[in-house]
């Protein structure tokens, strides 16, 4: 079964600091821009909703088509958004728990300026193969 | 009669005061971070953070001879070990070992599996020539300065940099003899 799936890391100040494609379906030529096009559109949901609830994960939020949006929100108000087609909550939930560990090991990093790109090789593959785990 | 040397720190780990290792280890690393933007040169920030540990190592010593109740090394090789085994373990928790000794006993490589200080750091790609734990080979320097050593202390490995271990080298240049500052007739 091929999917699509869409994960970016938006930053406190609306600043994307992480994206990858995890999806196993073909890759499509205008399918980056748009999966990034409905993201963005999604940011505004997840601002109001962020505040209604003490629950980080926000389940999905948003759709377009047969793709949803699901939404993590940290307590720093950083969002992890994960762009998808499968039905699978337990598993994104799981996903974003387990991506949230990784994204704190980034952050304890000294060296690492938080709100900035996060480019460790390390993270992309960790994050790759959870994606593969879970989605 | 003295207490017998320790042959390992855990003892005096023990007994001494301690603070939490997130707390040590994200305070080296903000003083690293502040480092790095303050000198910008990398280059700048090892040779810093070098002075800083030859600032502590030559107060340490005499915390650990205080402490530690060791006797007198009769050799190098004594003195690498009594750093590896009670030194480290004392002041970071970790027990190093001694490797890789030179033909005629004056070079050798402490090899540290463990290093409190870097858990949590990747080195991004514009820090690629940091030498991470510099402040510790500083610390060794300093140290057998105060105890009429003269050493070199570099780094052979670091994991940080994609090895599989911590490896430092310490070269004794020469042993200062002990002068006493007055003449005999005074």
């Amino acid at each position: 079964m091929t999917s699509t799936a869409c994960f970016i890391i938006v930053s406190r100040n609306d600043i994307p600091i992480y994206e990858a494609e995890v999806g196993s379906a073909a890759k499509r030529e205008d399918a980056a821009q748009l999966h990034q096009f409905v993201l963005h559109a999604a940011l505004d949901i997840v601002q109001d909703l962020a505040w209604t609830t003490s629950a980080m994960f926000l389940k999905a939020i948003d759709r377009f088509n047969d793709l949803v949006v699901s939404v993590y929100v940290t307590a720093g108000h950083t969002r992890f958004m994960l762009l998808h087609d499968s039905r699978n909550e337990d598993g994104i939930k799981s996903f974003f728990q387990e991506v949230h560990e990784l994204y704190i090991k980034i952050l304890l990093n000294p060296l690492y300026l938080p709100g900035s790109r996060i480019t460790s090789s390390h993270f992309d593959t960790k994050v790759r193969a959870l994606a593969r785990k879970y989605l | 009669m003295p207490p017998a040397a320790p042959r390992s720190g855990d003892a005096i780990f023990a007994s001494v005061e301690r603070v939490n290792a997130e707390l040590f280890t994200l305070t080296y690393g903000a003083i690293v971070r502040q480092l790095l933007t303050d000198l910008e040169e990398v280059e700048e920030v090892n040779k810093q953070l070098d002075q800083m540990g030859y600032n502590i190592g030559i107060r340490l010593i005499d915390e650990f001879l205080a402490k530690s109740n060791v006797s007198r090394c009769v050799d190098f090789k004594e003195t690498a070990e009594m750093i590896a085994k009670v030194g480290f373990k004392m002041f970071l928790g970790v027990t190093a070992s001694v490797m890789n000794w030179d033909a005629d006993g004056t070079c050798c490589s402490i090899v540290l599996e463990d290093n409190p200080l870097v858990d949590f750091v990747e080195l991004p790609d514009t820090c690629q020539g940091l030498y991470y734990c510099n402040i510790l080979s500083g610390v060794i320097r300093g140290a057998l300065e105060m105890v009429a050593m003269k050493t070199e202390v570099t780094w052979i490995r670091d994991m940080l940099r994609g090895d599989d271990a911590y490896e430092l080298q310490v070269k004794l240049l020469k042993q200062v003899p002990e002068e006493y500052p007055y003449k005999d007739d005074e």
